[in-house]
């Protein structure tokens, strides 16, 4: 799969090159698509310096309770973002993001990279950056969603967010059917973590390790692409992979475990009909783990969101010009183990799915109170009558 | 403005109605989770201390491994209730006869068939010509288990069947471990004492059996055992990369105090009339001589355990159950045909933990009570023959009322 891939969008890129000459180095894309999410900030746009400061701040307030125990009500300050940005030559670029969550509880370097522009279709990224997978990896800034939480298919199944040390390229090709965008990494690769780990299942996210940006853990680089396709009436699909060898089999150059690979395809849909914005995300993980922990840890899972929202006023409001009140609704479901049991081949249980209703006001389009009810039915690994989680939060969210 | 202002009270209105919206509680009848009644605030909070240790599920930076079977205890204690046939243990050996051998150089007595990555789980050696399995049982009421006098138990056993019942329980004596400490209830009998936990009453304490199982099943090394659990076809002593002993005796002592402190379940529905029926029936065809309904505790270090009458409907003896339930392995101080009589409570809500299916029995081979009560044997065939012979709705009216436990 891996190798196919690569075949595919390497072969292409030459093609595609000699078949734009004529294209502007200046030529710019104002959608919003992935690709584009970590310049598509509204700091960048305002300094007349070279150079940019901004951020986010993202807080809100929770009140859940599953079946009946809750921890009543509190708050938190959940990212306080800083980025910095760079125009170091018209086509050389640097950007950052510094992420302080729940305070100095956990500070992470969430982006550092250079993109150099060669040319539209081929664009040279390196450094700290955000693997293109679905929708919401590449495009997580707070204060864009309408809802407090982030999907349970982009956290859960895709270990959003996942930020790598990596390099590759990015580019898009322009007609007038639509833009085509691509993305092609080399990056360290997620880790052993992901079974075996505290979480008692696969799981992506648990294969992160401040170790990554140091070095490999195995010597064998993850790939990650996408593919995306977009104009003005479809809006933006996109295709994305992202694989390779995570467990450590290689200790001092003695090859000590079975290589064991992981792959994580994701489609993802952004688009609106009339003034219904449609957001969906689809992602399937296929795992190889150890002989005898298939059933514990799950070989095969999946994860989907979709998300609705609708202005219901847009007008000046509170003194602020094209302020909007939106509905928003996002239905979501994950399996964390598409398996059976061994003992009867019956289906192991291991799901959530979940129900959200928002309601969001946005002053400016860069800042967001938003409050959400959010309902889960939870299924533990047997399958037994589902535990129900339910709750609502009131949150911000702005770009600075 | 009109429109802000409702914005804002039906905002405020969602806020103050949280409680409203969220899920309830189910009844405490319907659940198996909850604390003994009367405890304390500060034991309440150390209780929620060992809930947590309970949950926590077992990495390979916490130690988990090598080899293990779960990766936590609420794993096979699913809810706190019976265990699901995925998460059995198996346990193996040869047996030559006039002795058993418990294979303990070839991963025996108990299978770990996972291992951490780049570690070699175990399986089945060609000389294990026993192999049994085990599913893993309720863990509420145990603290009012542990807090029953030895002579208590001895007041039901009569090995010799003197009273002529058919019944012969007796005790299962077994030797203890290193760091057992009597407390004034337990009796001695030439060094060994009453095993009252374990399917064969192989264990005379909550703590052994919470240390046993950490090892045995997580592969988690404690203060009280800290040798770590290896695969002896992999190597002596090899093992994971943490250091021993890998958990505190806080945290053991948190989990037993977290078992010790879960309430008894609840019955339901106890005053339908069918359910009163089948109780007098279940007494009458004689299933109460092995399956008693009360006793009560002796002092406990914890009030709230102290002489409280509780309903487990066990003798907590090893009994004969006949052929078909002799798993041809013998522990501890007991047969390969003897088992401890499980106590019943609990039972009528096996389904909300086994994944909405029942599976009954040491090894979950039963899907249904009379299921279970066909493969009664040796000591409990007359019970057994005597719920047989009942009228279709008198067999209901017992199972309704098992259901009710």
């Amino acid at each position: 799969m891996k190798k196919t891939l690569l075949y595919f969008v390497y072969s292409l890129l030459p093609t595609a090159y000699c078949l734009l000459p004529t294209s502007s180095y200046s030529q710019q894309d104002s959608s919003s698509s992935s690709q584009n999410a970590i310049y598509n900030r509204p700091f960048i746009s305002l300094g007349k310096t070279n150079t940019a400061v901004g951020g986010y701040l993202e807080g809100n307030t929770n009140y859940f309770s599953e079946d009946g125990v809750t921890e009543g009500f509190s708050m938190e300050l959940r990212r306080f973002n800083i980025f910095l940005y760079s125009r170091i030559h018209e086509r050389i670029k640097f950007i950052s993001e510094l992420e302080f969550e729940h305070g100095t509880e956990e500070i992470a370097l969430e982006t550092a990279l250079l993109d150099f522009e060669f040319h539209p279709a081929f664009n040279l990224r390196a450094g700290i950056l955000l693997p293109q997978i679905g929708l919401v990896n590449a495009n997580h800034d707070s204060p864009k969603w309408d809802f407090v939480e982030r999907p349970i298919s982009s956290t859960a199944i895709i270990p959003t967010t996942l930020s790598e040390v990596g390099v590759g390229f990015h580019g898009k090709f322009f007609s007038n059917a639509g833009t085509v965008a691509y993305d092609v990494y080399l990056m360290n690769g997620l880790q052993d973590g992901i079974i075996l780990n505290e979480e008692g299942r696969t799981h992506l996210a648990s294969g992160k390790n401040p170790e990554m940006f140091g070095e490999d853990n195995n010597g064998v680089p993850m790939f990650n692409a996408r593919l995306a396709f977009s104009n003005s009436k479809l809006g933006e699909i996109g295709l994305s992979w992202y694989g390779g060898v995570y467990n450590s089999f290689r200790l001092d150059g003695v090859e000590v475990d079975a290589k064991r690979k992981l792959s994580l395809t994701a489609f993802d849909l952004s688009t609106a009909i009339r003034k219904l914005k449609i957001q969906g995300e689809l992602a399937f993980v296929k795992i190889q783990v150890p002989e005898g922990l298939e059933e514990l840890y799950g070989t095969n899972q999946y994860g989907a969101f979709l998300e609705l929202g609708h202005p219901i006023l847009k007008k000046k409001m509170l003194g602020f010009e094209d302020a909007q009140l939106s509905v928003h609704l996002r239905a979501e479901k994950a399996d964390f183990n598409q398996g059976t049991f061994v003992f009867d081949g019956s289906k192991i249980g291991d799901e959530v799915s979940a129900l959200s209703f928002g309601l969001s006001w946005r002053p400016l389009a860069g800042s967001v109170i938003r409050a959400n009810y959010r309902y889960h039915w939870i299924y533990d690994f047997f399958g037994n009558p589902p535990a129900h989680l339910g709750g609502i939060q009131v949150g911000i969210a702005t770009y600075f | 403005m009109l429109k802000y202002i409702s914005l804002l009270l039906i905002t405020a209105i969602a806020l103050v109605s949280c409680s409203k919206l969220v899920p309830p509680e189910p009844a405490p009848e319907e659940v198996l989770a909850g604390t003994v009644p009367g405890l304390t605030q500060a034991q309440e909070k150390e209780h929620l201390v060992g809930d947590a240790f309970f949950g926590k599920v077992f990495g390979t930076a916490d130690g988990l491994g090598p080899v293990f079977v779960q990766t936590t205890c609420s794993n096979c204690h699913v809810g706190n209730g019976k265990g699901h046939p995925s998460t059995m243990v198996t346990r193996f050996g040869n047996n030559q006869g006039s002795a058993f051998d418990y294979l303990n150089n070839k991963g025996g007595a108990q299978l770990q068939p996972r291992a951490i990555a780049g570690y070699v789980p175990e399986y089945l050696p060609s000389e294990a010509n026993v192999i049994t399995r085990r599913l893993a049982p309720i863990v509420m009421g145990l603290g009012y288990i542990a807090a029953l006098s030895d002579q208590s138990i001895l007041a039901n056993a009569d090995s010799a069947d003197l009273n002529g019942d058919g019944i012969s329980g007796r005790p299962c004596y077994v030797d203890p471990s290193s760091f057992f400490i009597p407390q004034s209830f337990h009796i001695p009998n030439n060094g060994k004492y009453i095993g009252r936990f374990g399917k064969k009453a192989e264990k005379v304490t909550l703590l052994d059996q919470v240390v046993f199982a950490l090892k045995q099943d997580i592969g988690i090394t404690s203060d009280f055992d800290p040798q770590d659990i290896f695969n002896p076809l992999s190597g002596n002593f090899t093992g994971d990369q943490v250091a021993d002993p890998e958990v505190s005796s806080y945290v053991v002592n948190s989990l037993v105090f977290y078992m010790r402190t879960l309430k008894a379940p609840e019955r339901r529905n106890a005053e339908d009339p069918d359910v009163k029926e089948g109780e007098k029936l279940f007494g009458q065809i004689g299933c109460e001589s092995c399956h008693k309904p009360d006793h009560v505790t002796a002092v406990s270090d914890i009030e709230a355990l102290s002489n409280k009458t509780f309903h487990p409907f066990s003798d907590f003896l090893l009994h004969d159950m006949g052929p078909a339930l002799d798993d041809g392995y013998p522990e501890g101080g007991a047969a390969s045909n003897e088992w401890r009589t499980p106590a019943l409570w609990g039972l009528g809500l096996a389904e909300t933990t086994q994944g909405g299916k029942m599976f009954l029995l040491h090894d979950g081979r039963a899907t249904g009570i009379e299921q279970a009560l066909s493969f009664h044997g040796g000591e409990s065939q007359n019970a057994r023959n005597a719920f047989f012979t009942l009228s279709e709705t008198q067999r209901k009216q017992v199972i309704k009322f098992l259901m009710s436990l």
